[in-house]
């Protein structure tokens, strides 16, 4: 396990240094909150009603910015080798990658959609779980995001390639998620559509690894 | 421990273009062996074959004496792309290194201290010369004890005090029972077997 702790602590600080950390996410929510109401009208009615959907596909988008470099970096200066030759399966270690970056940017990003989400006028009884749908949604989003990440490796124009990859992937949770906040703000039983979210993360979690590992395998080959 | 390391009838393709094919050779502890052959010939790849990241065509690379699942775990890698991160200090990376590898802080600084990086510890890696950054990266030759050392160009930016002292580090490894395989174009610093890659 030695091994892995210290992977992770240096993928945290690379992860905070390509762009993680809450200044950056709470950045990126402001400027997002401060277009809405050019986009869809300033009226605060209309904004109370799309504040939590749009703080939830805010993060969802957020989550594919810092993507491009999780293992391009690592593939063009040499360390993927040195990762592949480690101690630890190339599983684990892509597994440790997705988790550094949700610690480092999901987290933040979790935090902020909720107050995003508050400051456009939606009722503060549904910010508990727009911060649950952005916290567990983020860790699907992750490794959802690792696997394009890995597949366009190699590849020019990976981020591009990466949203086309994981765009559709991700609509599943952004489904499930949204349908648990509109189903709340109706007053209606919402825990389906969280527990849902929840088994597609754990899936993610479980399965993306493999073929992360398979795709870093092609890249160095 | 590898008793033996059989490269037989290898064949690498690099693209579609077929490197060399019918390579075979054996190398056993206490072999230095120096790669030769011209720009492109395949040497790169072949310290790849042997590490286990590239697949052949052709052919197969057999250890002896230590399960197949162990190979990654018996081996040092040099490439000429060293995997050192410009904005972390040396000795995060070093540190790094070591622990990954399945060697101790310990490890680590004395490894430093053999190669003479103990004031540029502090620095980040993106101030190194290419020579200290060079040799940061022979540093973790030593921080955990792998019988196997696969070295891509090891000489390359070294002045000619540091290629002498390299040559000592080798030859300590092989007389320790180690086993090295170069990708060399001067010769090796020292007593050493040539295996002409590509002719």
């Amino acid at each position: 396990m030695r091994p892995l702790a210290t992977l992770l602590g240096r993928e945290l600080a690379l992860a905070w240094s390509r762009g993680g950390g809450p200044l950056p996410a709470l950045a990126f929510y402001a400027g997002m909150a401060t277009l809405l109401p050019f986009a869809v009208g300033p009226e605060p009615e209309r904004l109370a009603a799309v504040a939590p959907g749009f703080a939830w596909l805010t993060l969802a988008l957020a989550s594919l910015l810092s993507l491009e470099r999780l293992f391009e970096r690592d593939y063009e200066d040499g360390t993927l080798d040195l990762l592949a030759l480690g101690s630890a399966p190339l599983e684990a270690v892509c597994a440790i990658k997705c988790l550094a970056q949700w610690l480092a940017a999901g987290l933040p990003l979790a935090v902020a959609a909720p107050l995003a989400a508050i400051a456009l006028g939606a009722p503060v009884t549904l910010a508990p779980l727009v911060f649950l749908c952005a916290l567990i949604g983020g860790l699907a989003f992750a490794f959802v995001g690792g696997l394009g990440a890995a597949l366009a490796l190699g590849s020019r124009r990976g981020g591009l390639l990466i949203a086309i990859i994981v765009l559709p992937l991700f609509a599943p949770p952004v489904i499930f998620g949204g349908g648990a906040l509109t189903q709340l703000a109706a007053g209606l039983p919402w825990t389906s559509g969280l527990a849902l979210l929840a088994g597609w993360t754990a899936a993610a979690v479980a399965l993306s690894p493999l073929a992360m590992a398979a795709a870093c395998r092609n890249a160095v080959d | 421990m590898i008793s033996r390391i059989l490269v037989e009838d290898l064949a690498l393709r690099r693209g579609e273009r077929l490197l060399f094919e019918h390579l075979t050779f054996t190398v056993a502890p206490g072999d230095a062996v120096a790669l030769t052959g011209r720009n492109g010939a395949g040497k790169t790849s072949l310290l790849r074959a042997v590490a286990g990241l590239l697949r052949p065509v052709a052919g197969r690379v057999l250890f002896e004496g230590i399960e197949p699942e162990a190979t990654a775990d018996a081996l040092h890698l040099l490439g000429h792309l060293d995997g050192l991160k410009g904005g972390r200090t040396a000795w995060e990376e070093l540190r790094f290194a070591a622990l990954w590898s399945g060697g101790s802080e310990d490890g680590a600084r004395a490894a430093a201290t053999t190669l003479e990086l103990d004031r540029l510890l502090t620095l980040e890696v993106r101030k190194l010369s290419a020579g200290q950054r060079r040799r940061l990266a022979m540093a973790r030759l030593l921080t955990a004890p792998r019988p196997l050392w696969l070295l891509d160009e090891p000489l390359a930016p070294l002045d000619s005090v540091w290629r002498a002292r390299l040559g000592e580090l080798m030859a300590a490894h092989v007389a320790g029972g180690g086993i090295i395989l170069a990708a060399v174009h001067d010769p090796l610093p020292l007593p050493s077997r040539g295996v002409e890659v590509g002719a």
